[in-house]
């Protein structure tokens, strides 16, 4: 700041439209900033909009994105700006200047009602971009079907009227609103905010360059990003998975693994793209799914199998057991069969002699690289590129920059999934936020609404608004016989037809209309209620009645648009709609605007590396928290850690920590103390702590670790225990910490990897030993070059950056032999000496190695209290016993449970850096409920009528949100109004009708049957 | 004689549909965004959760006088309110016995996943259904008639 009293801006700059920056603008909007979003392309969504399904749950991409995405484009406080690039940033922390030059789109995003007539009838088709040229799209076009904003947009590159005006310009006769306008121009605009968010995510690897792949020359081969569009029902086959040389459906598909990652001849990228083995585990799987004939053959071919994260290695167990194929081999290259445009591929099979096997086709495991202008955006604003030219951070600070103020999230730093970028979106909005505390909600923006109109004793005054949507609706249906017909029905006492319902001018004179008439519920007949509904509810709201009081009918999407040729019957089917609609709104009732106040205090559990990091980040905002830590000392599981896998010693950072923890005013730290019960939900938790004492707290972060698994007994046990020089990994870096002379005197040491991981009895990897072993081989080899090293393993899983190690080990001569779980290594003591004995692969005979020092890379184990903590704060755990977050994908820290989050080792295993990321991503989402003094709650909720509960309980045991509960003494159930979600599943489940929810209770529903049944 | 076959032909039937707002509902929109035709039988009733649909919404629409019943969910394991969609499979499996143990044929009542992507899957499911209970005529096991 040039002025050091000036109080830093409170607005901030988050640059890129996909799920990370999304993500980013939503935390910085909630926890009280304003948010410019700044989105090169003419909508927001990035990379996952064009993917089909998400791994490891298979979830639809479009499904679960496309909620944040309206989220986003309707916050009061985030600026959308799409067709934007930054040109500059001037300025330091708290008070930059960025220059935006926002890029014309030539259709007047107020007008624009998506009616799609101009693509229609633009006579220029091109290759569609957002479905890699496989499919064509107008040059007036929607990115996407859900795209935010719905808005079409001109490409200036392609229209004819642009390249030569005067020449087309049908767009323009047809388009009903008069959104067309040609003479949009490009327009800089001067921003001034507090901070900056870099969210500019990766381009996938161009294969063109790498010849033996056949790319660019042989038509199916194609690229997994293109496979997603071909599986996608939105793409340009319509989910029928055809190969581009004769749109037929493959019958034998081949994944290459590694093209364009781990590859230092050719594709010059020596970096592990982190992600390809689980997304191509995933399209061989959804392929079969998507297959029509029998047996579609799906055959991967990989170096090692990296499935590194949660519920991964399960999801690559599935895919074997129901019959993909792995090859452990790199293709050397793809050559045409000669006939039917089929491929060929040769390899080494596990017998050790040539295969060849032809394939329909092939599809190359691309991996993730940096995009060019972002690499020039980033150097713009001064932002350092690290080697491998993705944004330079470090272990301890994951989500900042060299440059104060300038944040970064996603992709953009390292090859990383959605979870993790999602993480470290949280994670960035809470470092970018850190300097801008005190200037929160300085910028945002609040709605004021007028006072409500009790409306309880009044007759139905239902006001309808039928709308022709342009032609959408009127083409089909006869919107004049409906508003007609609306008039008819009893309770109506006004209808109108208008040609644009959302148009401004439109909700303006409704507004007039509910007020000049007296409406007390009203009906819009239009489009979807799952985009508009906020819009009209708002509407009701500026005109004093309760927002509660609308209903919509959908005439468009699901009447008119899917019956275009059946006029008579389209408009039957409208009128039955509003029917419907009236007969519903008739029973609608004014619900409350629920909220709950919030203690502003925050509880964490644990205080490891984890919970200190979160407690910190939430303390630092001047929040009080309370640090409960079962041990009476803190530092939990890092207290062992030598150094993170970048370099930097453990111990050091790890006492500054504490230092922080240990002198903090906001910080209440219970050591010694655990969790005995948890009341309360969200906003107003309460806590009796083992010492007695009872917290008040608005929200919680569960941080309580997990440890290392000690194979005291069973076949990995490998002499732990009975032999001195005999470590799991922990223990070894401890050797490290204390600086043991002796370990320099070890002429050979071996490292088990796996030991006892990826096994029926651990069935998941632990994600971080392979890097964790590897990096202290290094260190042996530092301490003692002529060291002799060997590592045996399974697969090595040095992903995203750290696959460096596994090449700098390399270099260094250690020798890595692979073992498989038919010949898993042997150990056995020979008078004091180890011996371990292990089949290589490659000699196909056994290998005796007599190390000095033998290190098991053990799994990290969960917490044995996890199960108590799980049930005192009713969050749920996965088979594995780690915590499940709320959402695989797109909720990485939240719990199901509203207001409790999670970070660090209790989640997963992962390495110093995700949980530093994890655990400020956790204070992220806690601040966006602790900066509030309340919070909105669901109104439309369950009720019960305890004239007729039975007690039966039945209605407590199918609610997933713990929001409804006996009492014991009366027997009666009552529900927890800020916990309940509204779902209704109690309602369905209550045998004697004593459970209703609020406006969609069974009389409302039976309202619209029996109206449906009518006849008219 | 004549009325009455002539009445049968112009026999078109009505179909009651239950649909989840967060995939199915969302698939109903997404069929229309990409102009999928389908027969003009079904009214939608949107809904939280399939979840929410109750054995006695199903036969007090067949009641009303529904031909037939279709509700649809969320995807196993993709359900908005975590298990909603599974409580209304089991729901349906019993409901359905139970309805053909007292005459109603199977065909009336059907039960389907859509997700929010699916809405060429929603056509195509809103044909098969429509077809489906055409063949099985008009229902008259539950409605009252005069006459």
């Amino acid at each position: 700041m040039s002025n050091p009293s000036d109080r830093p801006k409170g607005s901030v700059m988050v640059v890129g439209g996909g799920i990370a920056g999304v993500q980013a603008a939503l935390d910085m909007a909630d926890s009280g900033f304003y948010v410019h979003l700044i989105e090169k392309s003419s909508a927001i969504g990035g990379r996952m909009s064009q993917l089909d399904k998400t791994f490891p749950t298979n979830d639809c991409s479009a499904c679960i994105l496309s909620p944040k995405l309206v989220e986003c484009g309707r916050h009061l406080n985030i600026n959308l700006m799409t067709l934007s690039e930054v040109l500059a940033l001037e300025g330091e922390e708290g008070a930059f200047t960025a220059t935006v030059r926002q890029n014309p789109r030539y259709v007047d995003p107020a007008k624009c009602i998506a009616c799609g007539t101009c693509a229609e009838k633009c006579p220029k088709k091109v290759p569609n971009e957002f479905d890699l040229g496989l499919g064509k799209r107008k040059a007036i076009y929607l990115k996407y079907p859900q795209a935010v904003p719905l808005k079409y947009a001109i490409d200036p590159d392609q229209c004819i009227w642009l390249k030569k005006p005067g020449r087309c310009g049908m767009c323009q006769k047809v388009c009903p609103s008069g959104a067309i306008n040609f003479d949009d121009q490009p327009r800089e605009i001067q921003i001034e905010v507090g901070s900056v968010i870099l969210a500019l995510g990766f381009s996938p690897f161009d294969p063109s360059i790498l010849d033996f792949t056949g790319y660019g020359r042989l038509p199916n081969v194609v690229t997994a990003m293109e496979f997603e569009r071909l599986l996608s029902p939105s793409g340009p086959c319509l989910g029928h998975m055809e190969r581009p040389s004769d749109h037929k459906e493959p019958r034998r598909i081949a994944w290459l693994q590694c093209v364009g990652s781990r590859d230092i001849n050719r594709a010059c990228h020596g970096y592990c793209s982190s992600v390809c083995c689980m997304y191509a585990i995933k399209q061989a799987v959804i392929a079969r799914e998507h297959a029509q004939g029998p047996d579609l053959a799906t055959s991967i071919f990989f170096m090692d199998m990296r499935t590194h994260g949660k519920e991964f290695e399960a999801y690559y167990d599935r895919a074997r057991a129901e019959g993909v194929n792995f090859h452990r081999c790199r293709i050397h290259s793809v050559l045409p069969a000669g006939h039917d445009d089929n491929l060929i591929l040769r390899y080494v099979g596990d017998d050790g002699l040539i295969n060849q096997e032809e394939f329909d086709l092939v599809v190359l495991s691309v991996g993730l690289e940096m995009d060019r202008q972002a690499a020039e955006l980033a150097r713009r604003l001064g932002v350092e590129l690290d080697p491998n030219n993705f944004v330079a951070t470090s272990a301890f600070r994951p989500v900042s920059t060299n440059r104060p103020g300038v944040c970064v999230c996603g992709a953009v730093s390292e090859p990383k999934d959605i979870p993790q970028s999602v993480m470290e979106a949280s994670a960035s909005a809470l470092e970018a936020s850190r300097v801008l505390a005190p200037s929160r909600w300085s910028e945002t923006r609040k709605k004021e609404y007028p006072d409500e109109r009790n409306v309880w004793a009044e007759p139905p005054r239902i006001g309808v608004f039928v709308c022709s949507c342009g032609i959408n609706i009127a083409s089909v249906v006869d919107v004049a016989a409906v508003t007609d017909y609306a008039r008819t029905l009893p309770g109506v006492v006004f209808a109108q037809n208008n040609l644009f319902t959302c148009s401004q001018d439109t909700i303006n004179q409704m507004a007039e209309i509910i007020k000049r008439e007296g409406l007390n519920r009203v009906v819009v007949a239009s489009c979807t209620p799952r985009t508009h509904e906020p819009l009209f509810q708002e509407t009701l709201r500026d005109a004093g009645l309760n927002k509660f009081l609308f209903e919509m009918a959908n005439i468009r999407d699901q009447d008119s648009w899917v019956h275009q040729k059946f006029p008579d019957e389209a408009t039957q089917k409208a009128k039955d709609l509003v029917r419907m609609a009236v007969a519903k709104v008739r029973q609608d009732e004014a619900l409350a605007y629920n909220t709950v106040s919030v203690v502003k205090r925050a509880l964490v559990l644990g205080a490891g590396v984890a919970g200190m990091t979160a407690a910190l980040s939430i303390a630092d905002q001047g929040i009080p928290v309370v640090l409960v830590e079962r041990k009476d000392r803190l530092g939990g599981h890092a207290r062992k850690f030598y150094r993170t896998w970048q370099g930097d010693l453990v111990q050091e950072y790890l006492k500054g920590l504490c230092r922080q923890v240990e002198g903090h005013s906001h910080i209440d730290l219970r050591l010694g103390t655990s969790v005995e019960r948890v009341e309360g939900s969200v906003g107003q938790f309460k806590t009796l702590l083992s010492d007695g004492s009872k917290v008040s707290h608005g929200a919680a972060i569960i941080a309580i670790g997990a440890g290392s698994h000690k194979p005291r007994e069973g076949r990995w046990n490998y002499l732990y225990g009975k032999h001195p020089e005999v470590h799991v990994l922990l223990e070894l870096d401890k050797r490290f910490i204390k600086e043991d002379p002796a370990l320099k005197e070890k002429g050979q040491t071996v490292f088990i990897l796996c030991a006892g991981s990826r096994v029926s009895e651990k069935p998941y990897c632990s994600r971080v030993c392979c890097t964790h072993a590897i990096d202290q081989a290094l260190h042996l080899k530092e301490l003692n070059p002529d060291m002799e090293i060997f590592m045996l393993y399974r697969d090595i899983r040095t992903y995203g950056e750290k696959e460096r190690l596994y090449q700098r080990a390399r270099e260094k001569g250690i020798v890595f032999i692979r073992y498989d779980l038919d010949n898993i290594p042997k150990v056995w003591d020979e008078q004091g000496k180890i011996q371990v004995e292990a089949k290589d692969p490659i000699l196909d005979r056994p290998v005796r190695l007599h190390p000095d020092m033998l290190v098991l890379a053990t799994a990290v184990r969960p917490k044995v209290d996890a199960d108590v903590v799980s049930r005192a704060f009713k969050c749920s755990m996965t088979s594995d016993r780690f915590f499940l977050e709320a959402h695989m994908k797109l909720r990485p820290v939240d719990f199901a449970t509203d207001g409790i989050f999670m970070a660090g080792l209790c989640h997963y295993p992962k390495p110093m850096d995700e949980t530093i990321a994890q655990a400020k991503a956790a204070a992220a989402r806690a601040s966006t409920i602790l900066a509030q003094d309340a919070i909105p709650a669901e109104s439309i909720t369950a009720v019960v009528d305890h004239g007729k509960c039975v007690g039966c309980g039945v209605c407590t045991m199918v609610c997933a949100y713990n929001a409804i509960h006996l009492d014991e003494d009366s027997r009666l159930a009552t529900v927890d109004t800020a916990m309940c979600k509204g779902c209704g599943a109690c309602v369905a489940g209550c045998r004697s009708d004593a459970v209703t929810l609020k406006n969609i209770g069974n009389e409302q529903i039976m309202a619209a049957i029996e109206a449906a049944m009518e006849i008219c | 004689m004549d009325s009455a076959s002539d009445k049968d032909q112009k026999w078109e039937p009505k179909i009651i549909a239950f649909l989840c707002n967060w995939c199915s509902y969302a698939g109903a929109d997404l069929a229309g965004v990409s102009r999928f035709q389908y027969p003009p039988n079904i009214r939608i009733i949107r809904v939280p959760c399939s979840g929410r649909v109750s054995a006695n919404m199903i036969l007090d629409a067949l009641k009303a006088g529904a031909d037939g019943i279709l509700v649809s969910g969320c995807h196993p394991g993709d359900c908005h309110y975590i298990s909603g969609n599974l409580y209304a499979r089991r729901r349906f499996a019993l409901l359905k016995n139970l309805l053909e143990f007292i005459g109603i044929e199977p065909e009336r009542i059907n039960f389907s996943w859509i997700s929010a992507s699916e809405g060429e899957q929603f056509a195509e499911l809103v044909r098969e259904v429509t077809t489906r209970i055409k063949t099985v005529g008009p229902a008259r096991h539950l409605v009252k008639e005069i006459g």
